[in-house]
């Protein structure tokens, strides 16, 4: 019996897996001193030490972006337990709860950063921690929501018996929380995590090199570099930054994802054999290293007790509770208080500062970019439904397909400004028809990734009996591989139409060096008013798309989705 | 109340409310009292509110009216000394064997050496030594109600419940997780003092209850109780035995009462067009009536003896035979089910000739098909959105019991052929599609 091996790792004291656990637990301690250092310095000494374009450099700048992104995620997680977790629990605060949170996930929060910089730099006035902070919760806010909602999605499937075996041997409700529920929304929450990472880097760009109007800021990180890079017109550069970013997407994932699915496998509830479990070769060494093995009991020990600490609770069942009650009403009268008092600030910033008449145009521009996203959807969709259902039937080619285009919807469409800019100014093309593909060039991956998840999920009968019966050609095409990955390809066409959106706002404006080319639409003049710091018109852009994503969500493709739910389920 | 008795629950009644307006009545009145060294069964069909009553008693949910005393104090919520068993194991999958078990004495917070030595003698007297490391994936479906029952000993209970245990596993493991359970009580070597045992399965309740409480249903409640003196280990092939099984069966299958007048629903909840319909399909009828028309039965079968040939549960068998008397095709008396001279007719026919009796049944004794057809029958355009009936339904039944009695009808419609329905369009019309 495993638990009864008492500190055996005594005898032989190190496994070669030791040693290489090692080398890691120590790299990773002065990869956070590194990079915390200098957090504490007066934002002056930014400019005194710019940034350079040197690539013996990028290896720092690596880890404080990769630091970044590390507090972003622990923030979207503290989060996720809380936010999540009140929205489950309390009937009446998740009525309001659920819809704010659907909400933010489209609100574009690009367009927010100049605002919410200058807020965090007033916080800490003078240092560097306010940039650092304004940096982190930018690339928190494109983390958050679907970790959240996915949480929440767990807690309110939390099987009826499981909870009930909860309920009659007494859990507390804070061993209940780490014993049932969290485990449960474990594998869940894992998957949008890593998706949220991917969706992170965008941001890394926009949040780590901000200008608001006179105040320019550079955090030393890659986002800095690839700035810095295009701002010089440095091609080589530009090569450099995306070879460090790969290197660091390949290390979280073989770091840090890689095992945390590994590990999460044993939280699944379905039971199905045959599907091969998940392997890490981190886990493997971290499961083999005794010295780990202890000190993971140690952990394991700690969590106990700390799970069985809390007040000691006498259940009742849940009646209906005056106080409770009342204590809820409060809660919501202070947040619908909290909504009006929005409403009226974004109505009287709107007055105040803009005309019915540029109301009006923005709608216009709004229109124009929504054109760009359906028909950029509709292309993609014609070149990657095709191409998942073919990978997604082969599982050889879609395990090398998955992490490639994991590693593409993690690109950051400023990338590919120099080859964007270039060709429009040598051809003297269309700027708001050629500009359009960097707005889907990291949003397309989520069409490939789904329609490739539901040709896998199809059942091998289907596919045995329209091979059986000779469907072949278009007829196989229509009749059995489009039916099949419909609901898939509709989840990620959402996902895909929303982030495009987001990604209008740096794509309709691309600058290489002092060259810069414009499209019409909504998110040029997001951005344009961004750099200009223009709340006024910043706010009236940031709403007028807020309105229009969940318009459209609403109006298009929840119905549709639906309707997918309903025709072409497999069950 | 006598000095060893261990509960009592007296007048419950439970309601839960419905979506729109009004109460669900669940239970209804229901007496109740366990006394020290008794295994007492509840038996009746799903939706009888059996398994809501032990959850009652477990302090899962609170009584909406009337009282659950346990040892004299009111039951307020879960209490340490009544542990229960669930149908489908509800096991930590994170958790090992131990970790599982080890759970309810963790959150009682008692020291870590007694939690040790509880749990290891709790998976040791019920079989599981050797697996205490094991994931519960990685176990068959019998060793995972194994660690259930671990689990549920490990506090030291007084009331153990069980609901269903043994219907989520094979006939064979079932019979030795019984056989295994009785031995343990009759030695009374495990800490319990009485159990309570829900069940769906007659011959399992009479062969491990001294006491069974037969329940009926709309509204749950309890309709008669029946002893069961016969010494353990009890013999399947008694004769005592199979009388008592088939006592049971015509005390299930009695009538609730004399014939209403609004045709033959009376079997399920509601009148005339607004009973809730069980979703039955027609296989299963046809299936039901060539099995009695045939040899041996010619025309009339004992429901115990036709359970164990077709393998049927009663949850199975009931509402067959019950729309099988509904439509007239059969009727059931005394625990026998005899068909008709329409279910004679039937059983010998040619399909086309199946689908014509059929219709002609379903007309004349189903009153909400008859009224769907006389309803396509008056509209100019012979159609009718599937809202317009869902809504009738509601008026007087849960919208799940409306969606539910909506689609039997149009699937014995569909068999007879008297309509059709797009679902696609939420559509009935008379027009079968070109």
């Amino acid at each position: 019996m495993a638990r009864l091996q008492h500190f055996s790792f005594l005898r032989d004291l190190a496994t070669r897996w030791d040693v290489l656990a090692l080398v890691l637990v120590v790299g990773l301690v002065a990869f956070l001193g590194e990079a915390s250092r200098n957090l504490l310095e007066p934002l002056s000494q930014l400019k005194a030490t710019p940034l350079s374009l040197d690539p013996s450099r990028l290896p720092e700048y690596a880890t404080r972006t990769t630091l970044r992104m590390l507090a972003a995620l622990a923030l979207s997680l503290l989060f996720t337990f809380t936010y999540a977790t009140w929205a489950a629990k309390s009937e009446r605060a998740g009525k309001l709860l659920v819809p704010i949170l659907d909400i933010l996930q489209s609100v574009p929060i690009l367009g927010f950063i100049s605002i919410t910089v200058v807020f965090f730099l007033s916080l800490v006035p003078g240092r560097v921690l306010g940039a650092e902070f304004a940096a982190v919760f930018a690339i928190f806010t494109s983390q958050a929501w679907n970790m959240a909602f996915s949480f929440y999605q767990s807690l309110r499937t939390v099987p009826a018996e499981l909870s009930e075996a909860a309920d009659s041997f007494m859990l507390t409700p804070w061993m209940r929380f780490w014993q049932l529920e969290v485990p449960f929304a474990m594998p869940a929450l894992i998957w949008n995590m890593m998706m949220s990472m991917s969706g992170g880097w965008f941001f890394v760009v926009a949040s780590e090199s901000i200008s608001v109007g006179q105040t320019n800021i550079a955090l030393p990180g890659i986002g800095s570099y690839i700035a810095l890079a295009i701002a010089q017109r440095n091609l080589t550069g530009i090569g450099w930054a995306i070879a460090a970013m790969l290197i660091v997407i390949l290390l979280y994932d073989q770091l840090l994802f890689r095992p945390l699915v590994a590990w999460a496998d044993r939280f699944r509830v379905e039971q199905e054999p045959g599907a091969r479990a998940p392997k890490s070769w981190v886990l493997t060494m971290l499961r083999r290293a005794r010295l780990v093995a202890w000190l993971t009991r140690v952990a394991y020990a700690g969590i106990r007790f700390v799970s069985r600490l809390g007040p000691r609770r006498v259940f009742t069942p849940p009646r209906k509770d005056k106080s409770g009650r009342a204590a809820e009403r409060l809660l919501f009268a202070v947040l619908s208080a909290l909504v009006l008092g929005a409403l009226w600030r974004i109505a009287r910033v709107l007055l105040a500062g803009t005309t019915p008449h540029e109301a009006l145009g923005v709608i216009g521009l709004a229109l124009m970019t929504m054109t760009r996203v359906f028909v950029l959807i509709g292309l993609a969709s014609l070149i990657w439904v095709p191409v998942g259902v073919w990978v997604g039937m082969r599982p050889r080619a879609a395990r090398i397909v998955q992490p490639v285009a994991q590693f593409l919807a993690a690109f950051p469409a400023n990338l590919l400004f120099p080859v964007a800019v270039y060709g429009i100014v040598t051809w003297n093309l269309n700027a708001d028809v050629w500009l359009s593909p960097l707005m889907i060039l990291g949003t397309q991956w989520y069409i490939l990734f789904n329609v490739i998840a539901g040709a896998s999920a199809m059942p091998g009968e289907l596919r045995s009996v329209a091979s059986n019966f000779g469907i072949r050609g278009w007829l196989w095409w229509r009749k059995v591989a489009l039916p099949g990955v419909v609901p898939y390809y509709v989840t990620g066409a959402i996902t895909a139409s929303g982030g495009s959106w987001n990604a209008a706002i740096v794509a309709e404006l691309a600058n290489w060096g002092g060259t810069r080319v414009q499209a019409h639409g909504l998110g040029a003049y997001i951005a344009e008013a961004t750099a200009a710091g223009d709340f006024h018109r910043i706010v009236l852009g940031i709403a007028t798309m807020s309105v229009f994503i969940v318009t459209i969500n609403r109006l298009f493709w929840r119905r549709l989705y639906y309707y997918a739910e309903r025709k072409f389920r497999l069950t | 109340m006598t000095g060893d008795s261990l509960l009592t629950v007296s007048g419950v009644r439970k309601t839960y409310p419905k979506a729109d307006a009004g109460d669900l009545l669940v239970l209804e009145g229901v007496d109740l009292a366990l006394t020290q060294g008794e295994i007492v069964g509840l038996l009746g069909r799903s939706g009888s509110g059996k398994s809501t009553l032990l959850r009652l008693i477990a302090g899962l949910t609170g009584p909406s009216a009337g009282s659950i005393r346990y040892l004299g104090q009111d039951v307020r919520g879960p209490s340490p000394g009544i542990a229960m068993v669930f149908q489908s194991f509800a096991l930590f999958p994170w958790l090992t064997v131990f970790e599982n078990v080890a759970l309810g004495l963790e959150a009682q917070r008692l020291p870590k050496t007694q939690i040790r030595e509880r749990s290891l003698q709790a998976i040791d007297l019920i079989g599981l030594d050797g697996f205490e490391s094991a994931y519960p994936r990685e176990l068959s479906g019998g060793m995972r109600q194994r660690v259930g029952f671990a689990r549920a000993l490990v506090v030291h209970p007084n009331i153990l419940l069980m609901d269903e245990p043994f219907s989520a596993l094979d006939v064979l493991t079932a019979e030795t997780l019984r056989t295994d359970f009785l031995d343990l009580w009759s030695e009374g070597r495990m800490p319990i003092k009485g159990v309570i045992l829900v069940t769906h399965n007659i011959e399992e309740a009479v062969l491990m209850c001294d006491r069974i409480l037969v329940f009926g249903s709309n509204p749950g409640r309890i309709v008669s109780e029946i002893a069961v003196s016969l010494p353990q280990p009890r013999d399947r092939l008694d004769p005592t035995f199979r009388d008592l099984v088939e006592r049971i069966y015509v005390e299930m299958t009695a009538r609730p009462s004399a014939g209403t007048p609004a045709g033959r629903t009376e079997w399920f909840p509601g009148h005339g067009i607004a009973s809730v319909l069980p979703r039955v399909s027609s296989n299963l009828l046809s299936g039901l009536m060539e099995t009695v028309a045939a040899s041996p039965f010619n025309g009339t079968a004992d429901l115990p003896k036709i359970a164990s040939d077709l393998q049927m549960q009663i949850d199975d068998l009931f509402p067959v035979a019950e729309t099988l008397q509904m439509m007239r095709f059969a009727e059931i008396e005394g625990g026998d089910l005899k068909l008709t001279e329409a279910g004679l007719r039937f059983a010998n026919a040619e399909l086309p000739e199946r689908k014509g009796i059929f219709a002609q049944q379903l007309l004349r004794y189903v009153p909400l098909a008859a009224h769907v057809c006389r309803i396509l029958d008056e509209r100019a355009s012979h159609t009718a959105p599937k809202a317009r009936f869902i809504d009738e339904l509601e008026d007087s039944m849960g919208d799940e019991e409306a969606e539910q009695t909506l689609r039997a009808i149009i699937s014995w419609g569909r068999y007879a052929e008297l309509f059709a329905y797009d679902d696609q369009n939420l559509l009935f019309s008379l027009e079968n599609p070109s």
